[in-house]
Parts: C-alpha cells; sequence; structure tokens
C-alpha cells in the first residue's frame, strides 16, 4: 500500500517541489533586480562605468547587430515579396516589413544578439568574479556588489537596446529595399513609400518599449546567473561558471520571446 | 578586566547536513596577533569569515567591544565593518584592473578623497610594501609573492583596525611563507592594527602570534600564548601539532622548536643521572626588521637562511640547531661547561669576521647584526629560564657584525 501511495504521491509532490524552486528563483531574481535598479540612483552616480558598459552592450554590438538586421530585412524582403506576389500585392512589401520589423523582429532579435554578445560574457564575467572570490572581496571592501557590477550594465542596457533596435530596424528596412527593389525588380519608390506610409510613431515607441522590457530581461537574468554561480548544484568552479552561462542565455532568449508574447497579446 | 575586541559566543552554523561549527567561543585582543589553527575542512575560513561578516551564524553571538553584531543599526554595522579588512587566502585579486587600480578601488569608490589624494595614498603603500613600478602590470603578470603584497597593500590602504589573513602563506615557498609571515609581523607593529590569521604553518605561525586557537570539531578546543598550546597535555592538541610539524624547518633546514626541547630534557636527564654539564646558545638577529625595511622580506629571510647554514656548519656534530623564533637560532650544546661555551662563541665570532656568511655585502650601507648569547642549564631549570639567562645582558656576546 505504501509503495502504491508513493508511487502516486511523488511525481505530484515532485512537481510540487519543481514549481516552489522556480517561484522562489523568480523571486530572488526579482528582488536582485530591485537591488540594482535602487542601486541606479545612489550617489555618487557611476557615469564612468555606465559609459563602459554603453561601449561593452552597445557600440561592441553594432556590427553583429547591423549584420543580422542587414540580411533578416534581405530574407524577409524575398519571402514576403514571394508570397505578395501570389495575390498580385507586391507593392504591399514595405508594409510588409514594416509591421513584421518594428514591433515584432527589431526588438526580439536585437535583444537575442546582444544576448549571445554581451548577455553571455557578461554572466561569465561576473561567474569567474564569484568563483575566485571577487565578489566577496568587493563585500569585505564595503564596496556593494550589486551596485557596482549590475546597476551600471542595467542602465547601460537600457539605453543601448533601444538605440541598437532602431540601428537594426533601419538596415533591415534597407535590406528589404535590396532583395525586394534590387533583386526582385519591385519599384523603389513605392517600396520607400509604401514605408513611410505604413510608419507610425507609436508602433515605434512599441518596439523601443519592447526593447527596454528585454533589456531589463536580458541584464537580470545574465548577471544574476553569474552572481549566483556558487549557489549551483550542478558544479562549481569552471564547470559551474560554463552553466551559468548557458542557462543564461538560454533563459533570456526564452523569457524574451514569453515576454514579446506577453506585451503583443496584451499591450497591442 | 577590559573588553575583548572581538567576542564569539557558541557560534553554530551548518551548511544543509553539514555542522561546520559547533558552538565555537573564540576571544580576540585588540593590537594582538591571533592565529586560528586546526585541520583542513574544520572550518576555520567560515569563522572567519563570520567575524567580517560575510556569514551570518545560526546561533551563538558574536560581539564587538561587547556590543552585538545583530543588534546593531545598519550604520553602525557599516562603520564597524569599514574597520575591517580581509586578505583572501588567493588573493581575490581583480584580474582585469591593473594593480593601482587594484589598491585604489576601496578609496576610489568611497568618493571621500580626490583623485590625487588617492594617488598619494596608493603610492604611500605601495612603497611601504615594497611594490615598485608595477602599477601598471596586472595580477596575471605577478608572481605568488607579489600578489600576496598587492592584496595586503589593498587592505591595508583604508588603514583598517582589524586585518584577518585567510591563509596568506598556502602555495609559496619557504622563504615567501616566512618573508610574509615577517611582513605581517612587521606591519603589524608598525601599523598597530589587529591581526587574525587563519594557517597551517606549524610552528612558523606561532613565532609571530600572540596567541593561538585550534578550532576542531566546530569548536575552539583550545587558546592561549602559542607556549601554552605547545606545552598542552591535551592528546588532540598535541597530536595535531605533531602531525603538522615537519622534522625540520622549512626554512633553515635546522631542527624545530619542539626538537630542541625534546633534546633539552634528555640532557636535563644526562645531567641528573652522570653529572654531566650542558649549556644552551642563543642567536638572535639584531636588526632583522631593519633589514626587511631596506632589502624586502624575501631577502632578510634568505639572510637567515644563509646563517643558518654558516651556523651549522660551524658548530660541533653533537649539538643540537633549530629555529626558536623569527630571527632566532637555539643551540643546545652537551658536555659543555658556561666555559667552553663562550670558548665556542668566540670561535663563532672569529670566524664570521670577514666571512661571506649572508648577503648582506651585497646590500652596501648596513649590517647584518647578531647577538650571541650562552647559559649554562643548570639542576631542572626549564628552558626558558636558561633562555632568559642566555639573552641576559652579562651573557650576552655581541658579535656577528657583517657589513661592507
Amino acid at each position: 500500500m505504501s509503495v502504491f501511495a508513493g508511487v502516486v504521491v511523488e511525481p505530484v509532490s515532485a512537481t510540487g517541489r519543481k514549481t516552489i524552486a522556480f517561484i522562489q528563483e523568480m523571486g530572488r531574481m526579482f528582488i536582485f533586480l530591485m537591488h540594482s535598479v535602487l542601486h541606479m540612483f545612489t550617489l555618487p552616480l557611476q557615469f564612468v562605468k555606465i559609459i563602459t558598459q554603453i561601449n561593452i552592450i552597445g557600440a561592441q554590438s553594432l556590427y553583429v547587430v547591423s549584420l543580422i538586421g542587414l540580411f533578416t530585412g534581405m530574407v524577409l524582403g524575398l519571402q514576403l515579396y514571394n508570397a505578395l506576389a501570389n495575390f498580385g500585392s507586391e507593392g504591399m512589401l514595405g508594409t510588409s516589413i514594416v509591421h513584421t520589423l518594428i514591433k515584432e523582429m527589431g526588438p526580439v532579435l536585437a535583444a537575442i544578439m546582444v544576448t549571445a554578445r554581451a548577455g553571455s560574457a557578461m554572466a561569465a564575467e561576473i561567474g569567474i568574479m564569484r568563483i575566485s572570490e571577487e565578489i566577496d572581496a568587493l563585500d569585505t571592501m564595503q564596496i556593494n556588489p550589486i551596485r557596482f557590477l549590475v546597476s551600471p550594465r542595467l542602465a547601460a542596457a537600457i539605453i543601448s537596446f533601444p538605440l541598437l533596435t532602431a540601428l537594426f530596424d533601419v538596415i533591415a528596412l534597407f535590406g528589404g529595399y535590396l532583395s525586394g527593389c534590387k533583386l526582385k525588380g519591385l519599384n523603389d519608390a513605392t517600396y520607400w513609400y509604401t514605408v513611410e506610409n505604413s510608419l507610425v510613431m507609436e508602433d515605434i515607441n512599441g518596439g523601443f518599449l519592447k526593447a527596454i522590457v528585454f533589456a531589463v530581461i536580458v541584464i537580470t537574468v545574465c548577471c544574476y546567473q553569474g552572481y549566483t554561480t556558487h549557489m549551483r548544484p550542478n558544479g562549481f568552479g569552471a564547470k559551474g561558471v560554463s552553466a551559468s552561462t548557458t542557462s543564461a542565455v538560454v533563459m533570456s532568449c526564452v523569457l524574451i520571446l514569453m515576454a514579446d508574447f506577453v506585451l503583443t497579446a496584451f499591450i497591442w | 578586566m577590559t573588553t575583548p575586541l572581538i567576542e564569539m559566543k557558541d557560534v553554530v552554523k551548518s551548511f544543509g547536513r553539514h555542522h561546520i561549527l559547533r558552538g565555537a567561543s573564540l576571544t580576540i585582543e585588540k593590537g594582538e596577533v591571533t592565529t586560528v589553527i586546526g585541520k583542513s575542512g574544520e572550518g576555520k575560513s567560515v569563522l572567519l569569515k563570520h567575524i567580517i561578516g560575510l556569514m551570518e551564524p545560526d546561533s551563538g553571538q558574536i560581539l564587538f567591544e561587547g556590543k552585538e553584531f545583530k543588534t546593531m543599526k545598519k550604520a553602525e554595522r557599516k562603520q564597524l565593518r569599514s574597520r575591517f579588512s580581509y586578505v583572501f587566502q588567493n588573493t581575490a585579486l581583480f584580474d582585469s584592473m591593473t594593480v593601482y587600480e587594484n589598491v585604489a578601488l576601496p578609496l576610489k569608490e568611497k568618493g571621500e578623497l580626490s583623485k590625487k589624494e588617492i594617488a598619494e595614498r596608493v603610492a604611500t603603500r605601495m612603497d611601504q610594501l615594497d611594490l615598485h613600478e608595477i602599477g601598471n602590470k596586472f595580477p596575471s603578470q605577478l608572481s605568488g609573492g607579489m600578489k600576496k603584497r598587492v592584496a595586503l597593500a589593498r587592505a591595508l590602504v583604508t588603514n583598517p583596525e582589524i586585518v584577518l589573513f585567510d591563509e596568506p602563506t598556502t602555495g609559496l615557498d619557504p622563504i615567501r611563507k616566512n618573508a610574509v609571515h615577517s611582513m605581517i609581523s612587521d606591519y603589524q607593529k608598525k601599523f598597530g592594527f589587529t591581526a587574525i590569521v587563519v594557517s597551517h604553518e606549524i610552528p612558523d605561525v606561532f613565532f609571530i602570534s600572540q596567541k593561538v586557537a585550534m578550532l576542531d570539531e566546530g569548536q575552539i578546543l583550545i587558546q592561549g600564548a602559542p607556549q601554552d598550546i605547545q606545552q598542552s597535555k591535551d592528546p588532540i592538541v598535541q597530536g595535531f601539532l605533531r602531525g603538522m610539524e615537519a622534522n625540520h624547518d622549512a626554512l633553515t633546514g635546522l631542527g624545530t622548536p619542539t626538537q630542541l626541547e625534546r633534546r633539552f630534557e634528555q640532557e636535563m636527564e644526562l645531567q641528573k643521572q652522570q653529572e654531566s654539564n650542558f649549556s644552551l646558545m642563543v642567536f638572535t638577529v639584531e636588526n632583522l626588521e631593519e633589514i626587511n625595511d631596506k632589502v624586502g622580506h624575501v631577502a632578510g629571510q634568505t639572510m637567515v637562511k644563509n646563517f643558518a647554514a654558516w651556523l651549522q656548519q660551524h658548530l660541533r656534530p653533537n649539538d643540537t640547531c633549530s629555529r626558536y623564533g623569527m630571527a632566532k637560532i637555539l643551540a643546545v650544546l652537551p658536555n659543555t661547561t658556561r666555559k667552553d661555551a663562550q670558548k665556542v662563541c668566540s670561535k663563532l665570532a672569529r670566524a664570521a669576521r670577514g666571512e661571506k656568511i649572508t648577503d648582506a655585502e651585497l646590500y652596501p650601507g648596513f649590517c647584518f647584526s647578531v647577538s650571541a648569547g650562552f647559559a649554562e642549564a643548570t639542576d631542572d631549570s626549564p628552558i626558558d629560564t636558561v633562555l632568559a639567562a642566555a639573552e641576559s645582558r652579562e651573557n650576552m656576546l655581541y658579535a656577528f657584525r657583517i657589513t661592507k
């Protein structure tokens, strides 16, 4: 009887345990975020560190974001042109690209690219600092590690993500133009006219707002994973850092897409 | 009775099912070097992390100047913690920052000093710790000993009152180990901070400590002056000390204090049975601090090592010679009266003249000065009494002055 009960109860309690652990983790991450936000405004403000981080998260991502933007635009241009041509409405290519890009693909792909480039580096860097006791050293020197390590990154990401998204959008529109007009022979003026007509400031702002939400997600997840490397049950030292980096990237990407859905479904 | 600077009372700490501290009680007096010894994995570092507030106890009290840390207000805690510094086992220097940036970090982040003042304070500390012209280097470009000094400079740049050292000599060679010990001892005297050291280095660490505490099974088994610990009859303490103590001193290759004490007791027995005489001779490097100051701790310890090697060559085969302190070497001379001991001493002094015993001659302008004293052991006097007699003024012979 007890064995039977165990078989029945165990999966239920395991699900319960996992759910509680997940909610606890989310709670801890939220508190971590709140601390980082709070310390963004504590004096003295960390201008130099924020600018350094803007360089790392923003400026150094320009090349990769531009490249991805260009090819995304080109692929969209090709595929949408072929699809629209079936209905004889190639002229709507500009409008279709604008709707796909500005609200959805721009912020999402820019955020995923920054996660891959800067987010992973962040998780690994903070993870190594954790295992080599550098974060403990900050504590002993009366330096708040969250203020020192996370707040400048968060501020820099909130500034950089919308700008990277804007750059991604502009280059992707240009990519769409290249494949739609130069490869497929759509009229240049038609393309740019439809692009201009379908662009509404509200959509652009919506895209920026998404970018800011993604910035908060990426920084919180990546920094938190690095920061808690020592608490991972599945590995210490270098293995712990590699596990933190992996889960930082995977979790960021999943949360970006989930948040994208939530924002699109309930706000726009 | 004065209130101790730090007092731990029945501190308990567990990590899951691992019970690390099981009611540890320890007192730390102001201005002293207190060393915590114990087997690996006993929780010495955990104990240290409780003192600085990196960890909080599950139960028990930690009092600072009589006031419990838990009951303090936030501002009070912050003020208290600013009086501490911590030197990590693996130095915990920021690899991506230069040496200068590492040392300047605690001052820069506080934002209380101007850039110029910070630069001056960092330069002073780096000079005092013999860290010249490496400000622009990265920690990975430095040797182990130098990294330790940079970590020490970073810890001392805020003028702390209490410095905690977590196994400061791990992974260093005997000369550098002793250099770090003499560094801690010298700077502790110079800056007057209270030092708490976690260490495995027995008996070397006894030379620099005013108090030693042994952690065993999560509790402080014994605490007291180094000689009290060494002379403790507790089988666990004795077992641990014997297990940790090497059969010779790693720096000089001479015997250990315990071996010398054993020989002293044997000779005392012989004296009683056969009425033979024996003497004790003490050599003290009088100006080790000056040497450390001028040419660095590594050079200072190398000189002590070279002097010990020379001494061993010139003493008689039957004499037992041991390192007995940071700058002290003791020899038991069997079948030797006070008069004979004096002769041996004078002979050594003559032999020393003009010989290149240490590297002192490489550094012009100062000498390596050793005082030698001797005393004959009399009926049942303990080693400390004979040593005190050997070190008394009438028995002291300033002999070994090596100058250029």
